[in-house]
């Protein structure tokens, strides 16, 4: 089976650890992702990927492999339907480094089943993400994440 | 008077513009000496297209190396090598290295920053225009 692999690169004015707490804390998450990333962020826990909305679903699922704040975060990526295959399961590593006075986010996702549907979702949903971020992080506001056009 | 000095976060944006004000002549353009910003970089490097081309390529197939990307290319190398410089300079694409080989990958995600600034607000009042002629043209005669 073939993997593909994305890299996604954003430059934020920003701190190395408000940009690491923005992904690991739910609370901040929610507001420019709209959804929390819930771990104890120890290595082996398990993280989900929870939608920020009364129905709370839990739409990725996963393992943390090495969290280093602020500059590293490794994580394990599924559905979770697909939770128990090895073979469905990408790999995220989130890199932080200060790049004069910014800081560069490097965003790896990695073992994704090439042409499949979480391919297919990640590369349509991580550019939105990371802008989002870096308009929450510069300006304190997010985008919205699931916006669509509005006559339609 | 002192300038304001850049901090982080909050006062980082506010700060950005106040700078970027001061970087303008009286008749509003921009001084020559201001420094080149983000999104001017991105909208340079998407007006070639060689290098449209290029990003063309690792849209399809991400993480090629240099020979992969020049192979079928009416380009030089060297030529190549130059417009991925300024590619990656606009942040348009990551460089990753996998032991000896160079991996280039295709980064939309200043893209994604122009759509929402230059082209999200303006399609919203062409699909609100759309859709009022829509249910004009639709509605039955009474």
């Amino acid at each position: 089976m073939s993997h593909e692999k994305f890299v996604y690169v954003t430059y934020i004015a920003s701190t190395p650890q408000k940009v690491f707490e923005a992904i690991t804390e739910p609370a901040l998450a929610r507001q420019y992702w709209g959804h929390e990333n819930v771990s104890d962020w120890n290595v082996g826990s398990k993280w989900e990927h929870i939608r920020a909305n009364d129905e709370r679903t839990i739409q990725v699922v996963g393992k943390v492999i090495e969290h280093s704040p602020p500059t590293r975060l490794v994580i394990t990526w599924a559905s979770p339907a697909q939770a128990s295959d090895p073979a469905a399961c990408s790999k995220v590593t989130f890199e932080i480094e200060e790049y004069d006075n910014m800081v560069r986010l490097t965003v790896t996702h990695d073992e994704l089943e090439a042409g499949g549907g979480m391919a297919n979702g990640v590369k349509k949903g991580w550019p939105i993400v990371l802008s989002s971020l870096k308009s929450f992080l510069e300006t304190g506001r997010g985008m919205d994440v699931f916006a669509k056009p509005k006559a339609t | 008077m002192a300038k304001p000095r850049c901090l982080l976060d909050k006062q980082a944006f506010a700060c950005l513009l106040s700078r970027h004000a001061s970087k303008l002549l009286p008749n509003g353009l921009l001084r020559p000496d201001a420094p080149v910003k983000e999104i001017d970089k991105v909208f340079k490097a998407l007006a070639d297209p060689s290098r449209r081309a290029l990003l063309d390529r690792l849209h399809a197939k991400n993480g090629q190396t240099l020979t992969e990307l020049c192979d079928g290319l009416d380009m030089t190398r060297q030529a190549v090598t130059q417009h991925l410089g300024l590619l990656e300079q606009a942040n348009l694409i990551s460089v990753q290295w996998q032991g000896r080989e160079k991996l280039h990958y295709f980064n939309p995600v200043p893209i994604h920053q122009i759509y929402e600034r230059w082209i999200r607000k303006f399609e919203e009042q062409r699909l609100a225009a759309l859709h009022s002629i829509k249910s004009k043209l639709e509605r039955k005669p009474e």
